[in-house]
């Protein structure tokens, strides 16, 4: 049996545990309320932007002119995988889940002979996959700063970068992971396709009798300012989804991680409390043996 | 038909606003354009410019916008904006600092890509200054 010094000693290092696990989770808890807010106030503008798309697009002939992040460069042989994922852990399984379902993608996608690279968003995600898709690593981008407030931005940036590798025709179809919130305990890893744009349908506006809309300077010319704006609105939407499931994982894991450090100093308190009866009844006997020897 | 157009203006981060107005004016890249109720459905590109927003006889709100997209259908105007700030709010004197900043990044920038954006970023900023004036 333990030493009564060990026990002390770890029932103090369990408690300071507990104390972290559960400033943590208050913090998530904290976190987690406004990031929620902000997937919602970016809504508004994912809705619009969807909307006016489909009449754009519902507006335009079909031709071979139309711009490339629309069509696609024509091929589907090299895939972007983006994989968004939070910095840091105590998470519990948020990221591992995440990166499993991405690294099935894309195994699947190797096996069926296509090139896949890898474009990594937040570090959790390019620790995991350096391991055995390292070469296939292309970019990483540091999220670090985005710790306060992720702004439109920063997507922009992100999604410049994406633009930039699709026009020197890097790869030629782009799928985005990342997690979507749905509850504090229940985050749901996503895949959605990035490049070539999924056109919503059936959300065009719809007009009285069979007018349509008049475009200004032209279709293709709204549709080159749209496009990149909808993909940056994509990768903000990942960004601000897997913040809210980040925080919201990370207050129910620093929940039953203080609950379980709980219990474990219970645990270690009555072996504690037994040891030192143990040793208290075992003086006794010594001193009352002694002095009966006597 | 309404007498009242809805008015949407949205940026990425959050809805800025949604009210029915009179008038809205909306810097085109084509020109300028006047929205009332019963305006022609029609999509249009935005250039870096000040929004107005005419509500009863008071003075029109007048909101900047760098750039965007305008949606306009027979009721509704909404416009998806990249960044608006309300004229009122900004400040000559930073526009200028930060006008400077950027003619700076201009000279200093040497690929195509970075001498774009900053001559994107210098000419958003001129226009500033005009709609602060």
């Amino acid at each position: 049996m333990a030493s009564l010094k060990d026990l002390r000693k770890r029932i103090d290092s369990v408690k300071s545990t507990r104390k972290i696990t559960s400033a943590t989770k208050m913090v998530a808890a904290s976190k987690l309320r406004r990031a929620q807010e902000w997937v919602e106030a970016a809504r508004p503008f994912a809705t619009n932007m969807a909307r006016v798309m489909a009449s754009v697009a519902a507006g335009m002939p079909r031709t071979d002119d139309m711009p490339k992040l629309l069509a696609g460069s024509g091929k589907d042989q090299t895939v972007l995988v983006v994989i968004v994922t939070s910095d840091r852990g105590l998470c519990g399984a948020l990221n591992s889940t995440l990166v499993r379902v991405a690294r099935r993608r894309i195994n699947a996608l190797l096996a069926e002979g296509k090139t896949v690279k890898i474009l990594a968003v937040g570090k959790k995600g390019r620790d995991a996959l350096r391991r055995d898709h390292n070469q296939r690593i292309v970019g990483q981008v540091d999220t670090s700063g985005l710790r306060t407030k992720i702004t439109y931005a920063d997507a922009q940036r992100i999604a410049e970068q994406i633009t930039e590798m699709f026009d020197k025709g890097e790869f030629d179809r782009a799928v985005i992971f990342y997690n979507t919130f749905k509850s504090v305990i229940s985050q749901v890893p996503t895949e959605k396709q990035l490049i070539p744009v999924a056109i919503p349908e059936g959300g065009a506006t719809k007009l009285e009798g069979d007018a349509s809309y008049e475009a200004e300077p032209d279709e293709g010319e709204i549709l080159t300012e749209l496009l990149p704006r909808n993909l940056a609105v994509q990768v903000l939407n990942a960004l601000l989804e897997n913040n809210a499931s980040f925080q919201g994982a990370q207050m129910s894991a620093m929940d039953s991680a203080t609950r379980n450090a709980g219990d474990m100093i219970a645990r270690l308190t009555l072996s504690y409390n037994r040891a030192r009866q143990a040793n208290i009844t075992k003086e006794l006997i010594e001193i009352i043996s002694g002095a009966e020897a006597l | 038909m309404a007498d009242k157009v809805k008015f949407d203006l949205v940026s990425p981060e959050r809805l800025l606003r949604s009210e029915d107005v009179d008038m809205v004016v909306v810097p085109g890249s084509e020109g300028d354009f006047g929205v009332l109720p019963g305006h022609a459905p029609i999509i249009s590109t935005i250039r870096p410019g000040v929004i107005e927003v005419h509500k009863g006889t008071a003075a029109p709100d007048r909101i900047f916008i760098s750039g965007g997209i305008c949606e306009v259908s027979a009721d509704r105007c909404t416009v998806l904006a990249d960044d608006a700030v309300e004229v009122a709010t900004l400040d000559r004197a930073t526009l200028e600092k930060r006008l400077k900043d950027a003619e700076e990044d201009l000279a200093d920038a040497k690929t195509d890509l970075d001498q774009h954006k900053a001559s994107t970023a210098v000419s958003v900023l001129r226009e500033m200054m005009q709609a602060a004036r």
